[in-house]
């Protein structure tokens, strides 16, 4: 108990506490107001790992924006640590999709580019290195983007992300357009940097099961306007297995969930 | 097996086996049987005075190939370079003699206006101070124009692709001005400004100004709004965003524009010297043709192409250094 106490403190302070608070918004379509969220609250310890699932377009995308700072919301409130999020910051990182690398920059630059933004790279280059390291694409620093496959691109994605050291970090469907190969691999590094970084990790995935088996908390949308439907607590030790009795039953309730229950 | 082996590794051993070019061969018989066939065959109309040297240039470009061929065994940069060229060292000197024969062999075509190759060459022989204060001129009156030009432009672009409100402004001013030629101010100009070589100044910045503000703010408009996202949560301010990721971005389109903006000026430049401007290889042009000095004219002419496509083949360079990164571009 005594030995645990000191981890635990450190992963709590490495992880962000967010707070949403009957969040709304929505956007001019057509000279109409398209309503995307209704209300929604959310409240997010330090180091949980949150996966948002729902129907596709149904709006979560568009809150991890709000979370990231990136565009600000029509009505309600984000707390990130208590205090309300105005704009991006380096503490809350976003990853993308599409791993949106500069082409001109090669692979060590691309991931120096946090550092470069803040100020910072002359004093921290070394971080781009062990960030590089640890995504395991030392060799490739001084690759061009366009010499990656898409699973290393991706990672070279992380790597930019994880040189900041988050406290938040924004994972919007980071592995969706990867095949199916990589993507469990890169599921397992992701769970693996999450455990020893501490940090506190959002995940917009449209795979149930990759829900399932990074995160422990899983929330489920309604279609749009976005509103929470339901949420599960996921009490399961890492590293998890897809054929686990109790993942394949929760699978099957989120399916339901989802409208796809019988599908299946 | 074994033997196989031994037998495929001992073929290339043989010391002496070497190979000859034989495009080089052919090139450099080529270019001294042209020489010969200009020193024997007699002018027809008249005696042009640079014959012999005609011959001469030709003896030594043939030794020039056959050097170069020699240098090629040991230097494979040198050797993949000439081989590369080797038919067109064959056609030149062939097309060479198609013209000395229509001239000043044959005098098939009428003497003023066609010069056979050893006038111009006469010309770069008796008239090279001209001819080099002509070139320097130029270059002066280029260099200014198309450097203010495409710092205003490139300016103007990014000022107009980043900020609505300078777009604005400048928008109806690129739209009214831009697409008149700029030659069609030049009287207007010339009386504007103080002296002929300002106005002209300021009509090669016109002309290189107009392509390179346009592609330059296409090339901002256009940059992938994900990168500012990606950039602005990893905390980058504004001047980052520009500096860092709108400038590089929009680049491949900023070098589309100062290409046709050179194409632009070249044509703004020549126009001006023939009009206004005292010096300068349009005004040579302009003056030789004053004096039916034909051959000048065309000695001028094939300065100004490689001058031009030198100054062209500069800028690719320069591309192909900064624009590394990119894939499958083209090449000049």
């Amino acid at each position: 108990m005594v030995a645990l106490a000191p981890t635990t403190t450190a992963a709590a302070s490495a992880g962000l506490a967010l707070r949403i608070e009957s969040l709304s918004h929505g956007f001019a379509l057509d000279g109409q107001h398209l309503p995307v969220l209704e209300r929604v609250s959310l409240d997010v310890a330090p180091g949980q790992f949150v996966a948002l699932l729902g129907p596709s377009g149904c709006g979560k995308s568009t809150l991890l924006r709000l979370v990231a700072g990136l565009e600000p919301a029509d009505a309600g409130t984000l707390l990130a640590d208590g205090v309300p999020i105005t704009g991006p910051d380096p503490s809350r990182v976003v990853v993308f999709q599409d791993p949106t690398l500069y082409p001109w920059r090669r692979v060590w630059d691309n991931v120096a580019l946090g550092l470069e933004a803040q100020g910072l790279l002359k004093t921290h280059s070394a971080k781009v290195d062990v960030a590089l390291e640890k995504v395991g694409l030392s060799q490739f620093a001084r690759a061009y983007p366009r010499q990656l496959s898409g699973g290393m691109a991706q990672r070279v994605a992380l790597a930019r992300a994880l040189v900041n050291e988050p406290r938040l970090l924004i994972l919007d469907e980071p592995l969706g357009k990867l095949d199916s190969l990589t993507r469990i691999t890169m599921q397992k590094e992701l769970i693996d940097l999450w455990q020893r970084q501490g940090y506190t990790a959002l995940l917009v995935t449209h795979d149930v099961e990759e829900a399932l088996l990074l995160a422990n908390r899983v929330i489920v949308f309604s279609d749009r306007p976005a509103a929470i439907k339901a949420q599960l607590t996921i009490e399961r030790p890492y590293p998890r297995h897809r054929d686990d009795p109790y993942l394949v039953d929760l699978r099957r309730q989120i399916m339901g969930l989802l409208g796809l229950g019988e599908s299946w | 097996m074994s033997s196989a082996e031994v037998s495929t590794l001992a073929t290339p051993a043989t010391p002496w086996a070497f190979k000859v070019w034989r495009q080089g061969a052919l090139a450099v018989t080529v270019w001294v049987a042209v020489a010969l066939l200009i020193s024997y065959w007699p002018n027809a109309t008249r005696v042009w005075p640079m014959t012999q040297g005609l011959v001469n240039l030709c003896l030594a470009v043939a030794a020039l190939i056959g050097l170069l061929g020699i240098i090629g065994r040991w230097s494979t940069k040198v050797a993949t370079r000439i081989r590369a060229a080797g038919a067109w060292l064959i056609a030149l000197p062939i097309l060479l003699a198609i013209w000395e024969l229509l001239t000043a062999k044959l005098g098939l075509l009428p003497v003023p206006f066609f010069a056979p190759p050893q006038a111009l060459l006469a010309v770069y022989v008796e008239d090279w101070p001209r001819l080099a204060d002509s070139l320097l001129h130029s270059a002066l009156l280029l260099g200014s124009g198309v450097a203010l030009g495409a710092a205003t432009g490139f300016v103007a672009g990014v000022a107009i692709g980043w900020s609505s409100s300078i777009g604005y402004w400048l928008h109806p001013v690129l739209r009214i001005l831009g697409p008149v030629p700029s030659t069609a101010l030049l009287p207007l100009c010339f009386f504007l400004f103080p002296s002929s070589w300002s106005a002209s100044v300021f009509l090669i910045a016109l002309a290189t100004w107009f392509p390179v503000t346009v592609l330059t703010w296409s090339g901002v408009a256009s940059v992938d709004k994900a990168y500012y996202d990606v950039a602005r949560t990893l905390g980058a301010k504004q001047g980052f965003l520009i500096f860092k990721v709108a400038i590089p971005a929009a680049l491949p389109h900023v070098f589309v524009g100062l290409f046709m903006g050179l194409g632009a000026s070249f044509s703004t430049l020549v126009v001006a010297e023939m009009m206004g401007v005292k010096s300068g290889i349009g005004w040579y042009l302009q003056w030789a043709q004053g004096w039916a000095a034909y051959a000048n004219m065309y000695a001028a002419l094939l300065i100004m192409a490689l001058a031009c496509s030198g100054l062209i083949s500069a800028l690719f360079l320069v591309r192909d250094r900064l624009l590394a990164w990119q894939k499958g571009a083209m090449k000049w």
